[in-house]
């Protein structure tokens, strides 16, 4: 059943109600504190914890990933592809280290599983892109965070 | 008719002509930026000084937008509707004075394009045609959302035009006069001195009730919130005009803005003194200490200073007024309309009436 | 006043060609907007003879009121199957239409025969009209002297249509029980 809230009789003539509405929009409008963020110029500040776009980590210049294969067993989105080499030290090294980001759902999983610490994912989550890109090895090795 | 009136002639009706036409552009600007400070917000502003030329990129996508015709529309009435709810707009505001008559070499020089001596019915009158644009628009388009949202707006308009123009009655009645410069001159009249400081005879002041009245009911002739029930995105998609777009939606943006300055320049010229000085500015004026022509010419720009002032407040009213208030229910809407309104411009004639013969007014 | 003879044949012109197109075409919509331009030359012609009263109130009661509400029926009942098809009527009737609208225009020739224009006389010349104040306050002035009791009983007549149309509209409809459970007025 429908019940009726009861209104009081200045309420019952709208116009002290609008008076005082027009008073809060204009009060909000003058005094209030904008929310926006002008995003080039200002930007939001992120936790550490933050999973953006990915980088591999590098000691000396050289990357840390052994290519053990890990994380493409790990990845839920199956978005890493890896093909081992290996270099004439005999230390095995990624050849091939690609990451589809269309597929990525930026789990972290990745990180986690790597025993060498070398996959990371950093703060920057400005990756837009105009076609469809698959991050090659020698995008992955700029050092473009401090994980 | 001379040449110099006639060149006098031409020169109102472009000024008159570019103001409508400037209004759309100028508006969409205001509204989107007062909409989203009064949303604690900051709104369009990366395109020149305050965003300003945004309404500018906006005309540009409308012109260079594909325009579409619907294959189920009525293709003659639909092609008509836009400019049939666009020339009424842009027809109304040729009787509103915005600055008194001004004597240059033996001519008189009216501010106002067309000298009606009915000029108030002939606003109501012509403002009464904006419905068929929307009307023609609704029932072209051939779409369900649109009939409604027509037949909504022409029960309306039906209803509100009532109770505004009995409420213009009562001003009628104070002013003895449907001219409306007559109008205006007439509140330039001093009402009360107060010690030195004379308050003018505005119609505020002698129609507080019908001032009231005829704001609401310009509010749901001009179709804005919270009267905005043919558009009523949320109930009804857009109403009448959900089935245009490009250009022709851009008209009756137009055409919805038009309508609203000349239902705030009717507000200012009836209840706010239309071109009379702000109290204050005749005090201003007298400073300068002109003489002659000159004194004329500074006068006249006053008028034209404090008629577009007081304009400009009203057309930020409209905006205000959107953004606080919800959109009333159909139910509420008419109940207002016939219930409340008409019964109470009914009791304002009356007592206008009344006061008019003890010539209290 | 002087009528410019152009814009007397031009709305003259317009004004018999839509109030053709009233009359033939079959499309109801169409017909009432013809009609509607049809009111709009009217107000044209009686402007350029100065009754700027008639104008206005010519536009603002036909134009803007009573073919706005002729529109909304028309559009409300969908009303686009022809009912006066000229194909499915009779001979016969096609015979006596065209009978009794030529005797209507013999009639208005008849009466117009001869007519010669009347220059209006006495207190009513266009600029005694100026001089009193306007049309507005001599057609108020007369309505409320002269004519004060025709102009009441129109009133009532009026108010009597309205209580007419009230009491049609407020005939009681059995209430479902379902607006008596929401406690729905009316």
């Amino acid at each position: 059943m429908l019940v009726k809230a009861k209104t009081s009789l200045t309420q019952r003539f709208y116009i002290f109600d609008i008076v005082k509405g027009l008073y809060i929009t204009m009060k909000n409008m003058l005094f209030a504190k904008k929310v926006t963020i002008q995003f080039p110029e200002e930007r939001r500040n992120y936790s550490n914890r933050y999973r953006g776009l990915h980088y591999i980590k590098a000691t000396n210049g050289v990357e840390n990933c052994t290519a053990c294969m890990l994380c493409p067993t790990v990845c839920p989105a199956e978005c890493i592809h890896i093909e081992a080499g290996e270099r004439p030290d005999k230390e095995k090294y990624p050849v091939k280290f690609e990451i589809d980001v269309l597929r990525c759902c930026f789990c972290g999983m990745c990180e986690e599983a790597c025993p060498k610490d070398a996959i990371k994912l950093s703060n920057i989550y400005e990756m837009t892109v105009t076609q469809r890109t698959i991050y090659e090895k020698d995008f992955l090795v700029e050092q473009r965070g401090s994980k | 008719m001379d040449s110099f009136d006639f060149i006098v002639m031409i020169i109102k009706v472009l000024f008159v002509g570019m103001l409508m036409v400037s209004m759309a552009p100028v508006m969409a600007w205001v509204e989107r930026r007062g909409s989203a400070l009064i949303q604690n917000r900051l709104g369009p502003n990366r395109m020149g000084p305050l965003g300003l030329f945004q309404s500018v990129c906006d005309g540009i996508k409308f012109a260079f937008k594909e325009d579409m015709i619907s294959s189920h529309v009525n293709k003659f009435y639909y092609v008509l509707a836009p400019l049939v709810s666009l020339v009424p707009a842009f027809m109304t505001f040729a009787v509103v004075p915005f600055a008194s008559n001004l004597v240059y070499e033996g001519h008189e020089i009216r501010f106002q394009v067309a000298n009606l001596n009915v000029g108030l019915l002939y606003v109501i009158s012509i403002a009464s045609l904006g419905v068929y644009g929307i009307i023609i628009a609704g029932w072209a388009s051939n779409n369900k959302y649109a009939l409604l949202g027509s037949l909504r707006s022409s029960s309306q308009m039906i209803s509100y035009e009532l109770s505004m123009g009995l409420a213009l009655v009562g001003a009628i009645l104070c002013y003895s006069s449907l001219d409306l410069n007559t109008v205006a001159l007439y509140q330039g009249q001093t009402l009360i001195e107060l010690g030195g400081f004379a308050i003018p005879k505005w119609g505020i002041l002698l129609q507080p009730l019908g001032f009231l009245i005829f704001c609401t009911a310009a509010f749901a002739e001009t179709n804005r919130l919270p009267f905005d029930l043919p558009e009523g995105e949320s109930e009804i998609v857009a109403g009448y005009h959900l089935e245009y777009g490009s250009l022709k939606f851009s008209m009756f943006m137009m055409a919805e803005y038009a309508n609203m300055f000349t239902a705030s320049a009717m507000m200012v010229t009836l209840y706010f003194g239309g071109y009379q000085l702000f109290p204050g500015m005749h005090w201003l004026l007298e400073m300068m200490n002109l003489s002659g022509l000159s004194a004329d010419i500074a006068r006249v720009a006053f008028e034209m200073v404090s008629f577009f002032v007081k304009c400009a407040f009203f057309m930020w009213f409209y905006v205000w007024v959107r953004w606080t208030l919800p959109r009333f229910r159909y139910d509420q809407l008419m109940d207002l309309g016939w219930r409340v309104m008409l019964p109470l411009s009914l009791i304002n004639i009356l007592l206008t009436g009344v006061l008019v013969y003890y010539g209290v007014i | 006043m002087e009528i410019s003879p152009i814009f007397f044949y031009l709305f003259s012109g317009l004004a018999i060609a839509f109030a053709l197109m009233t009359v033939l075409k079959k499309n109801p919509v169409t017909s009432a907007f013809s009609l509607v331009m049809v009111f709009f030359c009217f107000a044209g012609i009686y402007a350029m003879l100065g009754a700027h009263l008639v104008a206005a109130l010519q536009i603002l009661v036909y134009a803007g009121a009573i073919m706005v509400l002729f529109i909304f029926v028309i559009m409300l009942v969908n009303a686009d199957i022809p009912s006066l098809d000229l194909a499915r009527s009779s001979l016969f009737l096609k015979f006596v239409a065209g009978a009794l609208s030529l005797v209507l225009l013999a009639s208005l020739v008849w009466v117009f025969h001869g007519f010669k224009q009347v220059i209006p006389a006495g207190p009513f010349t266009v600029a005694a009209i100026e001089k009193a104040g306007g049309n507005t306050q001599v057609v108020s002035e007369m309505l409320f002297s002269s004519y004060l009791l025709p102009f009441e009983l129109t009133s009532i007549l009026l108010l009597a249509a309205i209580i007419g149309a009230v009491a049609l509209a407020k005939r009681q409809a059995p209430k479902s029980k379902l607006a008596i459970d929401r406690g729905v007025k009316r």
